[in-house]
């Protein structure tokens, strides 16, 4: 099994690991980001080169460096390779540029936009990117398109990231959703406007780092940070029924699946649960899902299960 | 005179017709591959004639075949790399054009001596009538038993098909190149694997350049000893130049390596000298993608050498004193042109030609373009040439294909040897649309 040191941290791994997993398997803030890999897709990543990492040594066998930055997320580890990510100068010099690339298309309006709070170029953004833009020209726009009754797509805040083009792939059996055009005049579109038939189709809304691709049954209904994620099952024949629901109160405002902390989902759920099961009786609340500390959401948002014995004060 | 290798029938007439090719001596490396030579020799050939890939990037072509994967039962695939769209370079057009049975036996040697039963010329979009040319020449191929099955009594089975893109100047890119034949959107792959591993559906291929293919015959005829003995050091056999901008007589030339950039650019029998008699400015040795070289470095390396076509010497000084020969499309610049509006015509081109497949090239080539168009324009600010050498900096080697570095490139050599033209520009906004800079003073070295 290859051993591979990452910021000076060694692991041992399995063959044909990537980099990027390596990284995750360390944990901490040694963990590339990563806009467009997916690690629940069969093929992503490589595309928004966030993930960039600079090897310092290929293997034991060939200790040369790689002349260039690699993307950590679609790079296999080799034995005694040394990569340098939060350690390398280089490495956060490209990344700051690359988190700049990615912005100066992006509309930045997150005080109307319902990925606020849960957004991976947010954070990306407060992370690696400069506080002003450099850039004054004119940011490319476009016209909002429904995909289907229950999904919005906001081109104008997409970064091309081919999350949702893989998972559509992955669910349907033909080229349904892809890409238009080229170079920054790419759109992402199911060739006219559309609806994914496909009882999984939902799951864009849950894979799209941005706010590009969102749910109708949600949109402009409340801020996330405002609702407490609840871990909750239903029975369901077509996905596993394993979910978060979004309360507020007693009402369900929206349902999710199950994000781990890289923004991945664990199981892919169905249409029928995202979208029309707003109905408290149709949910068994597990209890509250776990929030990380710096998030916003975890806002008013109590960790507590009901079997947990409160002790009354006074 | 310089050997002509490729062009050398060129003048013939009806040499696109397989009678005269044939009588010409056409076929005649096939025949002789096929009866008297295995597969590994012909591949020994060519590794001997030290050939080296004419598309752009100089990667020896025998070097190159010999990593091609041999797994029992999977088919091999030869490409061929007709997807020429690179700004100042028109050889290969001109070749398939003129004699479209050169390629097809170039591309029946390397076949033959890959392995591969089908192979594919993948034609830009574009050049629909030289596609028309190639399909009656392989048509021809076909009915005289030089194509198809068992070829002239070998037992040897080609197929060869004709392919045309849609258009789009990143599908000259190997991996591209094989998704768009694969009937995909023409993006880069990720590399490792390589196409010799997993190219064309997954399987071991080849990609070459047209040029590159050509040039076999005459390798399989002569012997790669013999190909060898033309050129200078590493950089061996004939190359075709297509010169084009200010000169007296644009064209394509076939050139020896090793002839110097002087002979080539004054001498009657390649470019002529500049037009109307004006002083040279600037030069673009190999194509829009490669470093623009002011005059002083033109003919002469910074070391005072003597700068000579070929891949080592034009590379001279890497990238702060030198360029790269490229595909071979010379560009010349006399002293009448703007330097900062032909870096903006060059972006424009990587700008409408990025795949936008990843982020640094999708939004840099963007906004470097827009970022020119201001300065041309006389919008610019003082701080926007320090931008734009940082945009072109972040792109450059992020990018999951070369087009990220070739657009890079030519921003960055005309800010290092022209940047007081960039300068003039921003500081006399009114000047700078009325009238040109003219010659950039050759910096003075401290000793």
């Amino acid at each position: 099994m290859p051993k591979v040191t990452i910021d000076g941290h060694t692991i041992e791994v399995a063959e044909g690991t990537t980099i990027l997993n390596a990284a995750r398997q360390i944990g901490g803030d040694l963990v590339p980001p990563a806009m467009c890999y997916y690690s629940k897709l069969d093929v992503s990543g490589g595309k928004c080169r966030t993930c960039l990492v600079e090897v310092t040594k290929g293997s034991e066998k060939d200790p040369r460096p790689m002349p260039k930055l690699v993307a950590s997320c679609s790079t296999p580890v080799m034995d005694g390779m040394e990569v340098g990510n939060k350690s390398s100068a280089k490495v956060m010099d490209a990344r700051k540029g690359v988190v700049e690339f990615l912005l100066i298309n992006h509309p930045l309006d997150c005080p109307i936009c319902d990925q606020a709070g849960e957004c991976d170029l947010q954070n990306l953004s407060y992370e690696h990117g400069a506080s002003g833009s450099r850039y004054e020209e004119d940011k490319r726009t476009f016209e909002k398109i429904d995909i289907g009754p229950n999904i919005q797509l906001h081109m104008t805040r997409c970064i091309l990231c081919y999350r949702c083009v893989n998972t559509v792939d992955q669910i349907t059996d033909s080229r349904v959703h892809g890409v238009l055009n080229r170079g920054d005049h790419s759109e992402i579109g199911t060739y006219i406007h559309n609806s994914i038939e496909n009882d999984f189709s939902g799951n864009v809304i849950d894979v799209c780092p941005v706010g590009a691709l969102t749910d109708k049954t949600f949109r402009f209904k409340s801020r996330v940070w405002f609702l407490n994620p609840m871990n909750a099952h239903c029975k369901c024949d077509k996905c596993s029924g394993e979910a978060v629901v979004w309360m507020f109160g007693d009402e369900i405002y929206r349902v999710t699946g199950r994000k781990d902390q890289y923004g991945e989902v664990k199981d892919f759920i169905c249409n029928t649960c995202r979208f029309d099961s707003k109905d408290l009786a149709k949910w068994t609340i597990e209890g509250p899902r776990h929030i990380e500390r710096g998030s916003i959401i975890g806002q008013g948002h109590y960790e507590l299960k009901p079997e947990d014995n409160i002790k009354e004060i006074g | 005179m310089g050997r002509k290798i490729l062009l050398e029938k060129i003048n013939v007439e009806n040499i696109h017709t397989y009678d005269v090719y044939r009588k010409e001596g056409g076929y005649e490396a096939v025949e002789k591959a096929l009866k008297k030579m295995t597969p590994d020799e012909v591949v020994e050939e060519v590794k001997k004639s030290g050939l080296r890939g004419r598309g752009g990037a100089g990667f020896p072509a025998g070097m190159k075949w010999s990593f091609i994967a041999k797994p029992e039962g999977v088919p091999r695939y030869l490409l061929c790399n007709a997807d020429e769209s690179e700004p100042g370079t028109f050889k290969d057009r001109y070749l398939m054009e003129k004699n479209p049975h050169l390629l097809i036996e170039g591309m029946i040697l390397s076949s033959y001596a890959l392995g591969c039963n089908t192979s594919y010329i993948y034609i830009r979009g574009e050049f629909m009538w030289i596609l028309r040319i190639l399909e009656k020449a392989i048509a021809e191929a076909y009915t005289n038993g030089w194509l198809g099955k068992n070829i002239k009594g070998s037992g040897y089975n080609l197929d060869l098909y004709v392919t045309p893109g849609a258009g789009a100047y990143i599908c000259g890119e190997e991996t591209a190149l094989i998704e768009s034949l694969e009937g995909k959107r023409g993006n880069p792959r990720m590399k490792p694997p390589f196409p010799a591993i997993k190219g064309l559906w997954q399987c071991p291929s080849v990609v070459n350049n047209v040029e590159t293919l050509a040039s076999v015959v005459s390798i399989v005829n002569n012997g790669g000893d013999e190909y060898a003995k033309i050129g200078i050091g590493r950089s061996t056999g004939t190359k075709l130049i297509s010169a084009c901008g200010n000169i007296s007589k644009p064209g394509v030339y076939e050139i020896e390596l090793g002839l110097s950039v002087e002979e080539f650019l004054y001498s009657d029998e390649y470019c002529g000298g500049i037009k109307d008699g004006k002083r040279l400015k600037a030069c673009v040795p190999g194509g829009s993608s490669v470093p623009i070289l002011p005059h002083y470095l033109v003919t002469k390396t910074s070391a005072g050498e003597q700068r000579l076509m070929s891949y080592e010497s034009l590379a001279d000084g890497g990238f702060a004193t030198g360029s790269m020969l490229g595909s071979g499309g010379f560009i010349v610049f006399d002293e009448d042109q703007c330097i900062v509006r032909n870096t903006w015509n060059f972006t424009r081109f990587y700008h409408h030609e990025s795949c936008g497949q990843c982020s640094p090239c999708r939004e840099g080539t963007g906004w470097m373009e827009k970022v020119l168009h201001r300065i041309e324009n006389g919008h610019g600010h003082k701080h926007d040439i320090d931008l734009l050498w940082d945009v072109q900096r972040k792109i450059e080697g992020n990018t999951i294909c070369p087009l990220g570095d070739a657009a890079a490139w030519p921003v960055a050599a005309a800010i290092r040897h022209f940047r007081e033209e960039f300068e003039w520009h921003i500081n006399e906004p009114v000047k700078c649309l009325e009238k040109n800079y003219g010659l950039v003073k050759e910096p003075v070295l401290a000793i």
